[in-house]
């Protein structure tokens, strides 16, 4: 298992490390001088050459993202242009929006896919399934974005039960922060559910055909406990991948929903930082989501690793 | 509960035909949009603004009071430009990518795996603000990033039906009659791989579309001149309390083409599973 471990957090690492490569190197692809991009046509050559400084554009590339990367691995992110102030402490900022959001939706299309998904597949050959089936099919098809809108028109423009959008801070209201995250929780986690749903189902039909469950109704074994000891747990592998995935595909939705709540999070960060071109916000940001897709994947292999041995030895 | 009778109806030729129907209305709009429009779709009638949907105008009409009919349908060229656009630069660099490292092998597999793993970090959307960052937002940058975004599953689709296959015996049988590497694969092995990859493709156009819709509303997509469904909805917004139409109808629009791509994707799937 050690080894197992070892060797995923190797690869893991080195696609982090690849994936600034990436971040880093966009940058550099950006035609121009991106000091002047940044500052605008009116800039006089002095602030130009300021700023070109601050960026380290007069350092050679391979120095710079070695010092970049140096920094990163310190929390040091650089400063952001736009706002004057260093990128970590802005980004940890944003993310008291963004992690609620995503771990919430995350946890309620878990809460409501998992579920449904066994109902589905045990149920299979009843009018439940196809229902079950088609009902999911339908709601991985609506975007996100639009449910969120429709869920505005719903509860805070008709009905006026939920605020349309806006952030309250925890600290400050514990009960209008909840009311501030209800709704764009529900936009991402629904069209989440309804993916992790069919995911669900399909790895519980799987377990459920095989041989030791037949084995295990033959000798007398309850349908639940069936169902519930045997079939689960070997469908968890399939579902703890489910659950990583939906993190991830929750994560980046957020960047979507974030602007239609107007939510101050780490998306809305992003979206300012590429209209005013703030490079090294936006290096910072993406190497985080980036990294954060990655890491779940990770997590994910390690805890596949521990429910099934077959994996880890292999 | 009743048990749903055994022959008969079965919900995959259903789903086949669904799928066929929702795209096929789809590709008609599309190219119904080219001959003929109910209005000029960026025409302004202040006469009209936030009509409900009439005999004039029958889905109703924006805050500009232009048509949402003629705007929906102009949205589907968006829409099915992007989408198509997308998954062709996906199938192609990953079929590629795929078919060397499976067929290769050793270190090229291992670079070309790497570099798949890093290009599952960047989802469409991340991707996307990358390349709005260095270039600037527009419906290029969409397309290549969504494109970009979706190579690894095909990649490793090929690469997969390449390694199946490299060592049966019709290959091997080809390499004895001395055929190059390159006509093997093209004639023996991405034959093979052909299945999955219309399914996958049909399934990555839902995805791209959606991809594609996120993005426009975000402003880093379609211009936001030209009527597509995410513009549509992005600038819905604001009038959402006075009128529900110019947000319901782009939206309902993506849901059908979502809808329909992963249908079809889903139907072939289970047409062409041998295990079915």
């Amino acid at each position: 298992m050690f080894g197992f471990v070892v060797r995923r957090f190797l690869t893991a690492l080195l696609t982090i490390l690849l994936a600034s490569v990436v971040v880093f190197s966009a940058m550099l692809a950006v035609p121009g001088d991106p000091a002047a991009i940044i500052l605008g046509i009116n800039a006089t050559p002095e602030a130009r050459e300021v700023l070109s400084r601050k960026l380290g554009l007069d350092v050679p590339p391979v120095q710079r993202y070695v010092q970049w990367l140096g920094g990163v691995a310190k929390g040091d992110f650089g400063e952001s242009i736009n706002y004057q102030r260093p990128v970590g402490p802005l980004i940890a900022d944003r993310l008291r929006v963004s992690v609620p959001l995503t771990v919430g939706a995350a946890l309620l299309a878990c809460l409501i896919a998992i579920p449904l998904g066994i109902f589905a597949a045990v149920r299979k050959g009843t009018a439940w399934d196809p229902l079950i089936t088609s009902l999911s099919q339908l709601g991985a098809a609506v975007p996100s974005f639009w449910l969120g809108l429709l869920l505005i028109l719903f509860f805070a423009v008709e009905r006026r039960l939920l605020p349309a959008g806006g952030f309250t801070p925890f600290g400050q209201d514990p009960a209008a922060w909840a009311r501030s995250l209800a709704l764009p929780v529900l936009a991402l986690a629904l069209g989440q559910a309804a993916v992790m749903t069919r995911m669900t189902r399909a790895a519980m039909l799987e377990v459920l055909n095989q041989d030791f469950v037949r084995t295990a109704r033959a000798k007398g074994v309850a349908r639940r406990a069936v169902v519930l000891k045997h079939a689960l747990r070997n469908a968890m592998v399939t579902i703890i991948t489910i659950l990583g995935l939906s993190l991830s595909n929750v994560f980046i939705g957020s960047i979507v929903i974030e602007q239609v709540f107007a939510l101050p999070g780490l998306g809305r960060l992003a979206l300012t930082a590429i209209g005013t071109r703030d490079f090294p916000l936006l290096q910072g940001e993406i190497l985080i989501y980036a990294a954060t897709i990655v890491t779940l994947g990770f997590l994910v292999d390690i805890s596949y690793g521990l429910l099934d041995p077959r994996i880890r030895y292999s | 509960m009743r048990r749903a009778s055994g022959g008969g109806f079965s919900l995959g030729r259903l789903n086949l035909y669904l799928g066929v129907l929702f795209i096929g209305v789809l590709v008609l709009a599309a190219l119904v949009s080219f001959v003929w429009l109910p209005y000029d779709p960026q025409a302004m009638n202040f006469a009209s603004q936030l009509a409900k949907p009439s005999l004039a105008h029958p889905l109703g009409a924006d805050h500009f009071g232009r048509d949402l009919l003629s705007r929906v349908l102009m949205g589907a060229r968006s829409a099915l430009y992007v989408g198509f656009t997308a998954v062709g630069i996906a199938l192609s660099v990953g079929t590629l990518l795929g078919a060397l490292a499976g067929y290769v092998g050793g270190f090229l597999d291992e670079v070309v795996m790497r570099l798949v793993d890093v290009a599952y970090a960047f989802p469409a959307i991340l991707m996307a603000l990358l390349l709005a960052a260095v270039f600037q937002p527009g419906t290029l940058t969409a397309m290549t990033a969504i494109g970009i975004a979706t190579v690894p599953i095909f990649a490793r689709i090929v690469r997969a039906s390449v390694l199946a296959i490299k060592e049966r015996e019709f290959v091997e049988a080809g390499r004895a009659l001395g055929m190059r590497s390159p006509r093997i694969l093209l004639r023996h092995v991405l034959p093979n791989a052909l299945g999955p990859l219309i399914v996958q493709a049909s399934l990555s156009l839902a995805v791209a579309v959606l991809a594609e819709a996120a993005l426009s509303f975000l402003g880093l997509g379609t211009p936001p001149d030209v009527p597509s469904w995410g513009n549509m909805l992005r600038e819905s917004q604001s009038f959402m309390s006075m009128s529900p139409w110019p947000a319901l109808v782009p939206g309902l629009a993506i849901v059908w083409t979502v809808l329909g791509f992963s249908l079809l994707g889903d139907a072939l799937r289970d047409l062409w599973d041998p295990r079915n």
